[in-house]
């Protein structure tokens, strides 16, 4: 498609000069849609129900969250970042304030490292839920949802007992975690993965040998893995390709090195490895979060943080895996005790230019399902 | 005043009667059983789709939320008649209204007893199939005159996906009408002539020519469920898609049409099934366990089962909270009352004879209804191209082959005598 947009121009077309072929349509999805995942806004060029081309527009959830961080403290802005993506506020946490603390070069103690991790998972856990029962919904299927978001309800009430908050919850703060674990932490965590484990396969019955599923997501919206590394795609999106690159592993964070998992990558590229990747890193999360919890290292919480943080002046670049892919946030200090940037690199707003890529040439159909299969969350593509 | 009454033990349907005021009464009963049957599977789908998804449902209006399809229709009612500024105002007007007509329209012929139809035509089959279809002029009539791009493509969506599931339907349906000449040589398109033939044979069609009979109606069960828009196959209203198709711009009363019309559509191919695979009005067994002492037994089964349904409200009221929820407590149990009172009158022998045919329909009919709930719950939606495929594919020849089968089985002994001489 040419760069110019082929929406603007509609409304000042001639009649009968039109820039459309006369077998086209004009379909503006959303940002009123129900299965846009938010206020994304998608015009499609038809061709009946084929797709002839596509745009995206976004903007219309943008709140100056990056902006925001200038006028506030560092430790001030911290909760900000949770409602980037509000369906994982814990990774974006802990991905600020990784950054800082690479900024002031602080030592964080192993107990802190070790929460971070258990918490960062079962985080990682409720936002692939959410992701799995949404996405499902979009293909059409119902009763997953439910399945999903009943279970999902199990890991919000760990943070909510942890942290009293159960969607963005500001858990972490720059030098370490806020609260210890709570009395009877391990024993809940424990059953609530128990209990994920035979969910999962649950799921697995009811989704993946479903004759329409396969239909209706093998062979959709393939990228392959040469397309992936173009698009700078990371995460599940990318793993599903057949590219093994987990920043978990690749550049270990929170003592992650210190655990043993593996890292599910698929072959075709296409949405129902997509799916059992995720699926598949779920089962991962849950080991990770057991090994966590049963060597959970004693030892404050804390590292010493000054009440006003004035880091040095630089600049500091942190990204981490966040459920829907590399998550980073690019720090620069003047001294002062707000940031004079803050930058964040989402993994959503990057993997949605692949939109058009996967969904031309196929039907409306896929349209929603390849939205649902990018895991986009509208609060981190506008930020 | 006399040959009023004297109707009601006649043995012939009040249009083969030619009897004018009964005609009316009928039309007048199943207008009203259907929006009341439709109102129940409201309540119905949307319960047994909480349980299969772990909620309640609604719970709220009324003992165990039954009365929230008419809060809901009372909402509807009540709410401002918006008609988009662009669309055909006319059209628009006339689509949902057309719709309702052909869904109810169809069930003149619908035999939910020996004389409990309005009428029998002796084309009752074609009527219905060729009824039931021109709803889907209303389908895309609603979706041109929304003036919406997402009506639009729903409604052609509608509109490809029905004419390609009639074709199947169809063939399906004459696989089943050639199987009423068996035995006889002479077969009818009658919907009452379907069900007697299939008394007179002995047999469901469903197990006649087995499996042919058994392929024909999977196939029209599956094609039926296309036929009426519902999931997997409700393409032209996807919500996750179109937002509603061609529905999108309907609010109010009008969307309540649109509705009444599904429901009633999914009653009437469900008839259709009954009728001609599931023997119609006849009780279970009337080939093995004959006999006027069998005959008594089941007829006094549907007035048990309404007795057992108001002693299940009885045993839904005993466990519910007295005091926070007197209100619905006592309706539950008002409820109940009710049910035992039709209960126990349909226990009385001059009505239990006449109504047990009703019973069984209805209770077939349920049958369809409820695998229509259940497929809704359990799969995910098809897309476009895998419909048509589905359709033309392998619904198509599938179904050929079962005519083809079931017309060579039908003329077999003429076919030998040709060949043998």
């Amino acid at each position: 498609m040419s760069d110019e947009p082929f929406y603007e121009s509609l409304e000042e077309v001639e009649p009968g000069k039109t820039f459309l072929d006369s077998r086209e349509m004009v379909l503006n999805m959303g940002p009123q849609h129900p299965s846009t995942h938010g206020v994304l806004r998608v015009v499609l060029k038809l061709d009946g129900e084929k797709v002839n081309g596509l745009e995206c527009i976004v903007g219309y959830l943008h709140r100056g969250i990056e902006k925001l961080g200038e006028n506030r403290t560092w430790i001030n802005y911290a909760p900000f970042v949770d409602r980037l993506d509000y369906t994982a506020a814990i990774s974006n946490n802990l991905g600020y304030c990784l950054a800082v603390e690479k900024l002031m070069g602080l030592e964080i103690p192993k107990r802190a490292q070790h929460l971070r991790v258990i918490l960062t998972e079962l985080c990682r856990l409720a936002a692939h839920q959410l992701w799995l029962g949404t996405h499902v919904l979009d293909v059409g299927a119902v009763t997953p949802l439910f399945y999903a978001f009943r279970d999902r309800e199990t890991i919000l009430d760990v943070f909510e007992k942890y942290c009293g908050a159960r969607l963005t919850t500001h858990s972490f703060r720059i030098g370490g975690c806020r609260w210890d674990a709570y009395e009877g932490f391990s024993q809940h965590v424990l059953k609530v993965c128990d209990d994920l484990e035979t969910k999962l396969r649950d799921y697995a019955d009811l989704i993946t040998g479903n004759r329409i599923w396969k239909q209706r997501t093998k062979g959709v919206g393939k990228l392959t893995a040469e397309d992936c590394i173009n698009y700078a795609i990371t995460g599940p999106v990318l793993r599903a390709s057949g590219v093994k690159w987990d920043v978990r592993k690749a550049q270990p964070y929170c003592s992650y090195d210190e655990f043993d998992f593996d890292i599910p990558i698929g072959t075709e590229g296409d949405t129902y490895d997509r799916y059992l990747v995720r699926v598949a890193e779920m089962r991962q999360s849950i080991r990770i979060v057991r090994q966590a919890t049963e060597g959970l290292a004693e030892g404050p919480i804390m590292a010493r943080v000054a009440k006003v943080l004035r880091p040095p002046p630089g600049e500091a670049y942190v990204s981490i895996e966040a459920p829907k892919g590399e998550l980073g946030y690019f720090v620069v200090s003047d001294g002062s005790p707000s940031a004079y940037r803050v930058r964040v690199r989402p993994p959503s707003f990057i993997h949605l230019q692949a939109l058009e890529k996967m969904c031309k040439g196929g039907l409306v159909a896929d349209v929603v399902a390849n939205i649902g299969t990018l895991d986009i969350v509208l609060g981190e593509v506008d930020r | 005043m006399n040959g009023f009454l004297q109707y009601l033990s006649s043995n012939v349907t009040p249009g083969e009667a030619g009897n004018l005021p009964w005609v009316v009464i009928y039309v007048l009963l199943i207008f009203t059983g259907i929006s009341i049957g439709v109102i129940f599977m409201n309540w119905f789908e949307r319960k047994v789709m909480a349980r299969m998804q772990v909620r309640l449902g609604p719970m709220r209006v009324g003992p165990l939320g039954m009365l929230q399809p008419v809060a809901d229709a009372i909402k509807l009612l009540l709410k401002e008649d918006l008609v988009p500024e662009k669309a055909d105002r006319l059209v628009f007007w006339f689509a949902p209204v057309w719709v309702t007509m052909t869904a109810f329209t169809s069930f003149i012929v619908v035999p939910f007893g020996r004389t409990h139809a309005v009428t029998d035509m002796n084309i009752g089959v074609l009527f219905m199939l060729g009824v039931s279809s021109l709803g889907v002029l209303g389908v895309i009539m609603a979706g041109w005159a929304s003036n919406s791009n997402y009506s639009l493509m729903g409604s052609l969506r509608s509109g490809a996906q029905m004419v390609s599931y009639e074709i199947a339907m169809s063939l399906a349906v004459i696989s089943a009408v050639l199987m009423t000449s068996r035995g006889t040589g002479t077969g009818t398109l009658s919907m009452i002539g379907i069900v007697e033939a299939q008394m007179q044979q002995q047999t469901w069609f469903a197990f006649s020519l087995f499996p042919v009979g058994l392929i024909a109606l999977v196939i029209f069960s599956i094609s039926m469920v296309a036929e009426t828009n519902r999931a997997p196959f409700d393409l032209p209203e996807a919500e996750s898609e179109l937002v509603a198709g061609f529905m999108t711009e309907y609010s109010g009363f009008r969307w309540s049409l649109f509705f009444l019309a599904e429901y009633a559509a999914m009653m009437a191919v469900s008839a259709i099934a009954t009728t001609l695979w599931l023997g119609g009005w006849l009780r279970p067994f009337p080939n093995l366990l004959s006999g006027p002492a069998w005959d008594t037994a089941f007829s006094l089964v549907p007035g048990l089962t309404f007795l057992a349904l108001g002693g299940l409200c009885f045993w839904a009221y005993r466990g519910m909270p007295r005091i926070a929820l007197r209100n619905e407590a006592r309706g539950l149990a008002g409820f109940g009352a009710f049910l035992a009172g039709v209960g126990l009158l349909m226990l009385l022998p001059g009505i239990r004879m006449r109504v047990q045919d009703i019973f069984w329909f209805i209770l077939k009919i349920g049958f369809f209804m409820y695998l229509y709930v259940w497929y809704r719950t359990t799969f995910p939606r098809y897309r476009f191209d895998q419909l048509m495929r589905l359709g033309w594919k392998v619904l198509l020849p599938i179904s050929l082959a079962v005519v083809i089968v079931s017309a060579f089985i039908g003329v077999r002994h003429e076919l030998v005598a040709l060949f043998w001489r």
